[in-house]
C-alpha cells in the first residue's frame, strides 16, 4: 500500500483534470524525477533503476535496468523508442497513460534516454489510437517549450529530441524489432535475434533501447519514492505495482492499478465485482491472447507476478486479464484467438504463416460441426510444429494458447466432434 | 488530383523528423498522412511518395499491403473499424457486430451504396475493458450496444454525429477519486 491505503503510484493523477497540459502536470511534480536526474551520473541512475526490480511491462517481463546496462559502452549514437503499439488482445492500459497521463511517459523516456545517453526519442503509437495520439503529440510540444528537450537540457550538456511515429495497422510491430523494422519505413517484419537484440543492434543498426509504455512511465515513480521502497511493493523479483487490464466476462471491467503479486482471485472478486449474470467462472487468460489459458481451479491462489504465472504454466505478459464464463464455448474462443494471429502473422517464416492458416480453418470446423476428433490432435499437432521454429515471439504465441485450450479442454471439443 | 501545398509542407515536417540520410523512415507516417488527406493513397499520390522520400516503387507497394489501415483504393466516407478480438466477443461483440452489418446493409470489407460507410471487422483496438469497441475514422466508441451503434450511425447519416468518447473513461481503482 502507498501512503494512504491507495495502490495508485503511477495511475494516482489520472482523473486529474487536464493532466496532459503541462502547467497542471507541473503542479503535480512533473519533470522533477528528471531534474534531479540529469544531477546524477548516467550509470548511477540505470543502477537505481536495476535496484527497484523494475520489470518490462510489455509482455516479457524483463528487468529495465538490466536492459538498459546493455548498451555497448563505445557505440553512438543511440536511441529510444517507446513501445506504444499496445496491440497484445485484451490490454488497454497504455492508452490511459497516453491520454490521462502523457508527461508521466514522457519523463520516463527522457530519464531512460540520459541513462543511456540517447540523442534521439521515438514514440511509436499504434496507428489506431488517434486519440491519444493527439495528445501525446501536443504533450511533447510543450516538454519542448518548456526546455525538456532539445539542445542542451536544463544545462545538463546533454542534447535530446522526441519525435513521433505512428504505426498503420500491424500487430507485429509490437515486438521490438518488428517495430524498428516500422520505424525504418518497412513492413514490420522481425529480426533474428541474435544478432538483433535492439540495446545492441537496434534502430538503423545502433544501440536502441525499447521499452514499454507503462515501463517508462514507472521511472520517475522509481526514483521518486527509491528503488527500495519500490521493490519492497511488489512481491521478490517483481518490483512496484502494475496496471492490471481486466476484461471480459466481470462485473467491473478496468484497469486496476494493483502491487504486483496481487491474487488474481482478489483482482476478480474484491476489485472485479465477481461473475456477472449468475454464472460462474470457467477460465481466465491472465496475459493477453498469447498466454495458456488458466482453468477455474488454477486461478485459485495465484499472486499475479511474472514468476508465480509462470510457474502455473503460463505467463504473465501484459498482465492482460481476460475473464471467461461458463457460457463461453472453448472452441468458439479459439477460433476468435487463432483468427487474430492468422491475421498478424506477418508471412516471415513457414511454420507460422502456413501453420496459423491451417489452424484457423480447422477451429472453424469445431464451429460448424464438420470437426473429427482426428482434427484435435491435428491442431496440437499444427501448434507444436510452430512452437520454437520460428524467427519471433509470435510462432509460440499462437501455439501456446492453442494447446492449452486443447489439453485443458479437450472435453469441449470432442463434445462437438462427429466421430 | 495534383499535390496540395499543405500536404508538402506536412511531408517536410515529416520527413525532419529522421536524421537527413534516413528520410525512408518517413514512408508510413507520409502515407498516413495522404490518405488522411485523399481519403486514399492514389497511384499519383504513391508515385510522388516515390520521389519524395527517394525509395523504389516496390518498396512502397510492400508496406502500403503490408499494413492494414493502409488504403489503396477509395472507400466510404465514414470508415467503421469494429473489433472482433476476444474481449470484445465476450461482452457481446459478435451479435453487435451482425447487428451493425444488418443497420448498414453491407457485409465487412464492403461500402455502402451511398459512399457513406466503410465497415471493416478488426482486430483487437486497445480498449477491451470498455468493450465492445470501435472506431468511426478517428473517433473512439466504447461500451457499444444497439441503441448506441444505432445513435452513431443515425447521427453520421443525418449530420449530427454523437460525441466520440475522448477521453476513455476511467474505469477501475485507476478512476480514484476526482481531484
Ligand atoms: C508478437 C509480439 C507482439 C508484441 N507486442 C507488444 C506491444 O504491443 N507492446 C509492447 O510494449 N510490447 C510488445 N511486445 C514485446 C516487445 O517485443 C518488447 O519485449 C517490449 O516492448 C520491451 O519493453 P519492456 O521491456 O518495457 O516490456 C510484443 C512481442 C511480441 C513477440
Ligand atoms: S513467427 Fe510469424 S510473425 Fe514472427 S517473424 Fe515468423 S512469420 Fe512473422
Ligand atoms: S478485444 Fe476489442 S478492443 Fe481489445
Amino acid at each position: 500500500m502507498i501512503g494512504n491505503g491507495s495502490t495508485r503510484l503511477l495511475s494516482r493523477n489520472f482523473a486529474v483534470d487536464n493532466m496532459a497540459t503541462v502547467d497542471v502536470a507541473l503542479k503535480h511534480g512533473a519533470y522533477e524525477q528528471f531534474k534531479r536526474a540529469v544531477k546524477m551520473k548516467p550509470d548511477e541512475v540505470t543502477e537505481i533503476v536495476k535496484a527497484s526490480g523494475l520489470r518490462g511491462h510489455g509482455g516479457a517481463g524483463f528487468s529495465a535496468g538490466t536492459k538498459w546496462g546493455f548498451i555497448p559502452k563505445d557505440k553512438f549514437p543511440r536511441y529510444v523508442t517507446v513501445n506504444g503499439d499496445e496491440s497484445e488482445p485484451g490490454t488497454c492500459k497504455d492508452r490511459l497513460i497516453f491520454e490521462r497521463d502523457p508527461h508521466l511517459m514522457i519523463e520516463g523516456a527522457l530519464i531512460c534516454a540520459y541513462a543511456v545517453q540517447a540523442e534521439r526519442i521515438y514514440i511509436y503509437i499504434r496507428g489506431e489510437y488517434f486519440y491519444p495520439t493527439r495528445i501525446v503529440a501536443e504533450a511533447v510540444q510543450q516538454a519542448y517549450a518548456k526546455g525538456f528537450a532539445g539542445k542542451n537540457i536544463l544545462n545538463s550538456g546533454w542534447s535530446c529530441s522526441i519525435h513521433m511515429h505512428n504505426g498503420a495497422g500491424a500487430y507485429i510491430c509490437g515486438e521490438e524489432t518488428g517495430l524498428i523494422e516500422s520505424l525504418e519505413g518497412k513492413t514490420g517484419w522481425p529480426r533474428l535475434k541474435p544478432p538483433f537484440y535492439p540495446a545492441a543492434i537496434g534502430l538503423w543498426g545502433q544501440p536502441t533501447i525499447v521499452n514499454n509504455v507503462e515501463t517508462l512511465a514507472f521511472v520517475p515513480r522509481v526514483l521518486e519514492i527509491g528503488a527500495e521502497k519500490f521493490a519492497a511493493m511488489g512481491s521478490p523479483k517483481n518490483g512496484g505495482t502494475a496496471l492490471y487490464s481486466l476484461s471480459g466476462n466481470i462485473s467491473k471491467p478496468g484497469v486496476y492499478e494493483l502491487p504486483m503479486g496481487t491474487p488474481l482471485m482478489d483482482l476478480l472478486n474484491k476489485f472485479g465485482g465477481g461473475i456477472p449474470n449468475g454464472r460462474k467462472l470457467k477460465a481466465v487468460i491472465p496475459g493477453g491472447s498469447s498466454s495458456h489459458i488458466l482453468t477455474a481451479e488454477e486461478c485459485e491462489n495465484l499472486p499475479l507476478d511474472f514468476e508465480s504465472v509462470a510457474a502455473r504454466g503460463s505467463m504473465l505478459g501484459s498482465a492482460a486479464v481476460m475473464v471467461i464464463d461458463d457460457s463461453v464455448s472453448i472452441p468458439k474462443l479459439m477460433h476468435w484467438m487463432v483468427r487474430f494471429y492468422a491475421h498478424e502473422s506477418c508471412g516471415q517464416c513457414t511454420p507460422c504463416r502456413e501453420g496459423c492458416d491451417w489452424l484457423l480453418r480447422l477451429s472453424k470446423k469445431f464451429l460448424d460441426g464438420t470437426a473429427r476428433k482426428s482434427d484435435i490432435d491435428d491442431m496440437w499437432e499444427l501448434a507444436d510444429n510452430i512452437d520454437g521454429k520460428t524467427i519471433c515471439a509470435l510462432g509460440a504465441a499462437v501455439a501456446w494458447p492453442t494447446k492449452s485450450y486443447l489439453v485443458k479442454f479437450r472435453h469441449e471439443f470432442e463434445a462437438v466432434c462427429k466421430n | 488530383m495534383p499535390i496540395s501545398e499543405s500536404l508538402k509542407k506536412k511531408a517536410e515536417e515529416i520527413v525532419f523528423r529522421y536524421p537527413e540520410d534516413k528520410r525512408a523512415s518517413a514512408l508510413i507516417p507520409l502515407l498516413f498522412e495522404v490518405q488522411r488527406e485523399l481519403g486514399w493513397i492514389t497511384p499519383e499520390a504513391e508515385e510522388w511518395v516515390v520521389e519524395t522520400l527517394g525509395v523504389t516503387p516496390v518498396r512502397v507497394r510492400e508496406v502500403i499491403t503490408f499494413y492494414s489501415m493502409m488504403r489503396a483504393e477509395p472507400h466510404g466516407k465514414f470508415i467503421i473499424q469494429f473489433c472482433e478480438n476476444i474481449s470484445c466477443c465476450l461482452t457481446g461483440g459478435e451479435e453487435l457486430q451482425h447487428h451493425l452489418e444488418h443497420k448498414l446493409g453491407i457485409h465487412p470489407g464492403e461500402t455502402t451504396k451511398d459512399g457513406l460507410f466503410t465497415l471493416k471487422c478488426v482486430e483487437c483496438l486497445g480498449g477491451c475493458s470498455w468493450g465492445p469497441m470501435m472506431l468511426v475514422n478517428e473517433d473512439q466508441y466504447f461500451q457499444l450496444t444497439k441503441e448506441r451503434v444505432d445513435q452513431v450511425i443515425d447521427g453520421l447519416r443525418s449530420g449530427t454525429p454523437v460525441k466520440a468518447d475522448h477521453p476513455t473513461p476511467l474505469l477501475g481503482n485507476v478512476a480514484g477519486e476526482k481531484v
